[in-house]
Order: structure tokens, then C-alpha cells, then sequence
């Protein structure tokens, strides 16, 4: 939910972070901390438990620079991973502007990505907000990884695609960031689209920025 | 509903609430209110400034007045229409307004709970009005802002380079 403020000329959005247990959503949130200048960020709070596991959520405010004089403030925010804290999880995405799924690329984890990426359907459901229609991009992180699973078979199982009835949006868009792919296409008769993907590396910072880039703008778009 | 709802406010909206909040303030001898929208952004901020940071401050009462919420229902109340967190000096006082925005008030010593809770019941009242005279004039849905960002596709693409 964006809100405006013409008091103070700020336009205020908020992204979630979703993904399974210990795939790198708060280590995304810390490499943005890290690397962002402290004038244009604001303090970043953890609630996790003693073992260092996200417990509620952390949250990280950015700003991300000025649009016809407004500042455009992003309120980042991770979910617990952990199955057994849907309660919590679910609270976060209240209001959620645009969504950054955080898989796991290890082959092991592909079962927990998928229950994660069904879960996430069903709490947005449950909200009413249809996942097709808001910003999301997919982040398939820990590509460093030897036991990392191929693209192909990710994006399979997590980003499949779904069906655009609308004749409006039935054109073909190319995934900007990777050429030659699109986010929108005709397949066999049927056209489907896909949530933008990026590979990334968070503990190393790789692909995080790009990450946060194309998913703000996206929210951004949505407003304009 | 394919997304959340988005809302804006005016300057005017912005003066309304704040001639509430001070006359509360005023009589209920708190240092400071603050309104906070439930998903966790600071909406306004009158009184004594907050010493601490307001925007992770307004994050956690949001989730904080949601987890609450969500124990309601578990023992089969609707809702906690107001919270209360007592400190030996500092305590503060949460009241939901108009099912949108949580009213913070900040009170110590010199103020008491009881004239805490009875003087925020009538400017919750006159807060629930000018919130929902806000949100049946934007609508419930859509994007009120259409306007404001309307062709600004080139200003996002620079944005991010």
C-alpha cells in the first residue's frame, strides 16, 4: 500500500523479501545496509532469535532519490523463513508493494523453495492481492554453490509462468535483463508471463542491488 | 483486489490532524502522538520530538498492533481496539483509527493512563472522521497518486540508471 505524503513530499513503499529459511533474505537486506550511503538509509532492525534466525522480520528504510520533488522511501522488509512462523510471515506482507522471492539455488533446497513460493500464493490469497498483478521478481541466490540446480530447472519449478487472458497485455516484452528471453510470450497457442528473474550472490553483494533495482522500478512503474 | 490499496494526503488533511492531535496532547498532558499506518509507515509525528529513530519506531508498532491483533482472534475477540505498554517512566498508549492507522501516544509521569485513555477516545473519534472523509474521497482502492507520477517513466528509468 504506497502512500503519498504531500506534507512531507515523500512517497512511501514496501517490499518483502519471501523466500525458505536460510536462503539469504536478511543477508540481502545487509548488503544494502552496508553498502548505502548512511544519509540515505535509516537504522536496520533485526527481531531474530539468539541464533541469529529471523524471528518476526527486519526492516530497512531506503531512499532511493527524488521523482518530480517527492523522495521515493522504500521500506524493506524480510519474512521468517522457518515453515512453523506463517503467523508472523504472514502479517508482514499487509500492504506489501512489490515482492522479492529469495530461492535457494541448492538442488536440496528446491523442495523447500517450492513450499515457500506456494505459501507465499496462498497468504497473498488470503489478503486478496493476486501475485500476477503486483510487482515480483524471483532471485535465485547462492549461485556460487557447486550443488547449485540450473536456471532451467528453477525457474521450472518457481517461475513456470501463468496464463494472460488479457488481450491488452498479450504482446511480447523482453526480459530486460536477460536478452534474447521474455517476460511475456506466446507458447504453444497460450500466452504466459513470468515474473523477472536474476541470479545473485548475496553474501558477496552480487546481484543484490540489481535485485532491489528492478523490483523498486516496477513498483515505481505501477504508479505511474 | 489485485494489490494493496494505495492512499495519499494532503497538506490540508495533514493541518486537521494536527490541530487534533495538539488539542489531545493539551489535555491529556502526553509528550507526544504519533499516527502510524498499519503497514508501518509514519504518517505524522506532533508534540516533543521522539529521540529515537520514528521510522523503525513506526515499523514496529505496526507489527507489534498486528501480532496483537492476531492473538485477539486467537482468544475470540474481533480486535484490541487499544494496547497499552507500561514502563517504570515511559509507557505508551495504541489505539487503532479508522481499521487504517494506529494512534501512538508517548506519555510519563506527568501524565496518567486513565486521563491517557479517556481524552484519546474523543480525538480517535474525530480521527476516524477525517481518515474516513480521506479515504471515501481517494476511493478504497485504485491509485489516487495516478496523477502525480503520470509520465514520470523517463524520471524512474534515470532514477536507476
Amino acid at each position: 500500500m504506497s502512500m503519498i505524503n504531500y506534507a512531507s513530499r515523500e512517497i512511501n513503499c514496501k517490499l518483502v523479501y519471501y523466500g525458505p529459511g536460510l536462503g539469504g533474505k536478511t543477508t540481502n537486506l545487509e548488503h544494502v545496509y552496508a553498502k548505502v550511503s548512511p544519509q540515505t538509509r535509516g537504522k536496520m532492525i533485526s527481531l531474530a532469535t539468539e541464533t541469529e534466525r529471523t524471528l518476526f522480520f527486519d526492516f530497512l528504510p531506503v531512499d532511493l532519490g527524488t521523482i518530480r520533488g517527492f523522495k521515493t522511501r522504500f521500506h524493506l522488509y524480510t519474512v521468517p523463513g522457518q515453515v512453523y512462523y506463517n503467523a508472523s510471515r504472514k502479517l508482514i506482507l499487509k500492504g506489501v508493494d512489490g515482492i522479492v522471492f529469495v530461492a535457494d539455488s541448492q538442488l536440496e533446497r528446491m523442495e523447500a523453495n517450492v513450499e515457500s513460493m506456494q505459501n507465499l500464493y496462498d497468504n497473498m490469497a488470503e489478503y486478496g492481492y493476486d501475485l500476477t498483478k503486483i510487482p515480483f521478481v524471483v532471485q535465485y541466490n547462492k549461485r556460487d554453490l557447486p550443488n547449485a540446480a540450473p536456471i532451467k530447472d528453477l525457474q521450472a519449478a518457481l517461475n513456470p509462468g501463468w496464463p494472460i487472458e488479457d488481450a491488452a497485455q498479450q504482446k511480447v516484452t523482453p526480459d530486460p535483463s536477460h536478452p534474447g528471453e521474455n517476460l511475456v510470450a506466446s507458447e504453444g497457442g497460450q500466452w504466459v508471463g513470468r515474473a523477472p528473474y536474476l541470479e545473485a550472490v548475496a553474501v558477496r553483494g552480487d546481484g543484490v542491488f540489481d535485485t532491489l533495482k528492478v523490483v523498486s522500478k516496477l513498483v515505481l512503474k505501477t504508479l505511474s | 483486489m489485485t494489490g494493496a490499496a494505495s492512499w495519499s494526503f494532503s497538506e490540508n488533511d495533514f493541518k486537521q490532524i494536527q490541530t487534533h492531535l495538539q488539542a489531545f496532547l493539551r489535555d491529556s498532558n502526553a509528550r507526544c502522538a504519533l499516527l502510524v499506518d498499519r503497514t508501518g509507515q509514519l504518517v505524522a509525528t506532533v508534540g516533543e520530538t521522539p529521540q529515537f529513530d520514528p521510522t523503525a519506531f513506526a515499523s514496529l508498532t505496526a507489527a507489534d498492533f498486528s501480532a496483537n491483533d492476531q492473538l485477539a482472534k486467537m482468544i475470540g475477540e474481533p480486535e484490541f481496539a487499544s494496547l497499552v505498554h507500561q514502563g517504570e517512566k515511559e509507557s505508551m498508549y495504541l489505539a487503532d483509527v479508522a481499521k487504517r492507522v494506529i494512534l501512538v501516544v508517548l506519555f510519563d509521569q506527568r501524565a496518567t493512563l486513565g486521563l491517557v485513555k479517556l481524552k484519546a477516545r474523543s480525538v480517535v473519534e474525530s480521527l476516524n472522521k477525517v481518515f474516513e472523509e480521506m479515504f471515501n474521497r481517494v476511493g478504497t482502492g485504485g491509485a489516487p497518486q495516478k496523477g502525480l507520477l503520470e509520465g514520470a517513466e523517463d524520471e524512474i528509468d534515470k532514477l536507476f540508471g
